[in-house]
């Protein structure tokens, strides 16, 4: 009886069995469960990725990629979320050095990168819904739009976790809890950089060609 | 800290690495579009596809330090699950769609459209 009701927060054991799982006495599950979340998450994108390939093509005698996207604009785009995700790895760094005050500067530095990457998105964007290149054009931009867009949405809501943290810092400091949280948010925000990866070769630099 | 945390978070070393990499591997495709290198668009779309699919191992490994070793090898089998699903869906779709695209009727134009009715009408 007991046994049902005590939740499940020992180590998990990997493929290699109990005998590896020793130096991972005192771990969270969360880690590997923030990721398999991730992982759904990639799939989630991979099916919009899809629909983009198999709709990117058709304009309805709309515009296309050409008439619409600029190479430079997005090569900004990319560099701020790249930087982004530096200045992030620098302040899980200062967070495992104990540096409270270097963690929370290196956060708000990464905030400021996502939220130029943010103002750029909603630019463009709105951009092309007043060219008349919005969502209901064509099916190849109703595809774009999803696909970028699922993506903006997941870079605001990591923006406004992020922030959300620096709040939990300030008053709780690092404590376990907010490690986890910090080194959870680190994987979250990372990852949303290598989904950048695909969008910006896939959905812009390729059809530029 | 334990070692386990600093060897999951790595070093400033292998995040400048990083970095450098990525940063690298973004400025070539970006080049080749905007500046006009003379090579095929076959070639360039191939380079871009590449330099991608080497990215995403570069960020694996050097931001989200994903090894057999982190969490006992869940990390690395839920990624490997992650990419087949991927290769599945992905590839899957655009060649379903491909074969659907080129073995579909052609659609008659509008002339051909008007004969086929007349001949139905002096059919009857």
């Amino acid at each position: 009886m007991t046994m049902l009701d005590t939740p499940v927060t020992g180590p998990i054991e990997g493929p290699d069995g109990p005998a590896h799982s020793q130096h991972h006495h005192h771990e969270s599950p969360t880690p590997i469960g923030f990721w398999v979340y991730l992982m759904s998450d990639c799939i989630i994108f991979g099916t919009l990725f899809a629909t983009y390939a198999v709709l990117g093509g058709n304009y309805a005698g709309g515009p296309g990629p050409k008439d619409l996207f600029e190479p430079g604009f997005v090569a900004w785009e990319t560099a701020l979320l790249l930087i982004s995700s530096v200045t992030f790895g620098i302040a899980m760094l200062q967070a495992l050095k104990h540096k409270l005050n270097a963690t929370i500067i290196w956060l708000l530095i990464t905030a400021l990168f996502g939220i130029g990457f943010l103002v750029m998105e909603v630019y463009e964007f709105h951009h092309l819904i007043h060219i008349g290149a919005g969502p209901d054009r064509s099916a190849f931009l109703s595809a774009f739009f999803l696909l970028v867009g699922t993506h903006g949405l997941h870079v605001t809501f990591g923006t406004i976790w992020l922030l959300t943290l620096v709040v939990q810092l300030k008053t709780r400091g690092l404590g376990e809890a907010n490690m986890r949280r910090l080194s959870t948010l680190s994987m979250f925000w990372h990852f949303l950089d290598l989904i950048w990866i695909g969008v910006f070769s896939f959905v812009y630099l390729v059809r530029l060609v | 800290m334990s070692e386990h945390s600093a060897h999951s978070h790595g070093t400033m070393s292998q995040l400048m690495i990083g970095f450098g990499l990525a940063a690298l591997l973004s400025i070539i495709p970006f080049y080749l579009v905007m500046a006009d290198t003379g090579l095929s668009s076959t070639a360039v779309i191939a380079v871009i596809m590449i330099l991608a699919a080497i990215q995403i191992i570069v960020h694996l490994v050097f931001f989200l330090h994903v090894n057999r070793e982190v969490e006992g090898g869940w990390t690395f089998a839920a990624t490997i699950f992650a990419v087949i699903v991927l290769v599945i869906v992905l590839a899957g779709s655009i060649w379903v769609m491909y074969n659907m695209n080129t073995n579909m009727m052609p659609m008659p134009s509008e002339e051909e459209m008007l004969e086929m009715m007349s001949l139905q009408n002096q059919q009857g």
